[in-house]
């Protein structure tokens, strides 16, 4: 399906960012109208996303976040957070609700809230290459 | 963002506003350890009512607090949680945590 409009952003690893990110986001999703709760789950899952890059991607060096997000002619918008840094080593343990390979602060439920908020999330990853992560919402507006 | 603290007997009761996420969870649990260290409050509550986004970061920063405080012999009530994180907070079954309240805290 060809996408009807995209747009990019390129922004370092920092944290101060997040905000950032979630908000450019959702403002360009602005424009399938969607409603309060729909911007949301944008807004929440994409800081999950951009949160793994800085916490996880990127442990101890500030390196590139890449954003990109694509709206399709059924009302879909389709981002993706795409990162060069350590990789996964096991998707499918990462993705485990409450798993953490870090500890201490962080609950484990970024991709958990990515999965329960998003029609759908695929990851990539290739352990010292970089990590791709796309999330896809149908956006049902008001009518619903 | 700052927390503000006030404190009422053994209650420190803690108004949250703004937004969480993994940056200002950092600030925010920095402010909030100082104080319980500090007062070793027999009841925390953590007020959400300003609160205008929340992501998992603010799940970790209860569940760290949680522990803190079970570990001083202290309790958790969260209040007024807005609409807008009831769905990220039912997702991490907060609840289990400690007792969510509906009030009003008059300061």
């Amino acid at each position: 399906m060809k996408s009807t409009n995209e747009m990019k952003l390129t922004m370092e690893s920092r944290s101060v960012n997040e905000g950032f990110a979630r908000v450019a986001v959702t403002a360009f999703t602005a424009q399938l109208d969607p409603t309060i709760e729909e911007i949301n789950d944008i807004k929440t899952a994409v800081s999950e996303a951009v949160t793994n890059c800085i916490v996880h991607a990127y442990p101890e060096t500030v390196g590139r976040i890449y954003i990109s997000a694509s709206i399709y002619d059924n009302l879909t918008v389709r981002i993706k957070i795409r990162d060069s840094g350590v990789g996964i080593p096991d998707i499918k343990k990462a993705m485990e609700p409450l798993y953490t390979s870090l500890g201490g602060e962080r609950a484990g439920l970024g991709f958990a809230v990515m999965e329960s908020f998003m029609d759908k999330v695929r990851v990539r990853s290739v352990p010292g290459k970089g990590t791709t992560v796309t999330l896809e919402k149908k956006i049902r507006g008001r009518d619903e | 963002m700052a927390a503000r603290i006030f404190y009422e007997k053994d209650t420190m009761t803690v108004f949250l506003d703004g937004e969480i996420d993994h940056h200002s969870a950092a600030i925010i649990r920095a402010g909030i350890d100082e104080a319980i260290l500090a007062s070793r409050p027999g009841t925390l509550v953590l007020d959400f009512g300003g609160i205008t986004f929340m992501d998992s970061s603010g799940i970790g920063l209860v569940m760290g607090r949680y522990r803190l405080l079970r570990a001083l012999g202290g309790e958790l009530v969260m209040t007024n949680l807005p609409e807008s994180i009831s769905k990220v907070m039912r997702l991490a079954g907060l609840e289990k945590l400690g007792r969510i309240e509906e009030r009003e805290v008059t300061v």
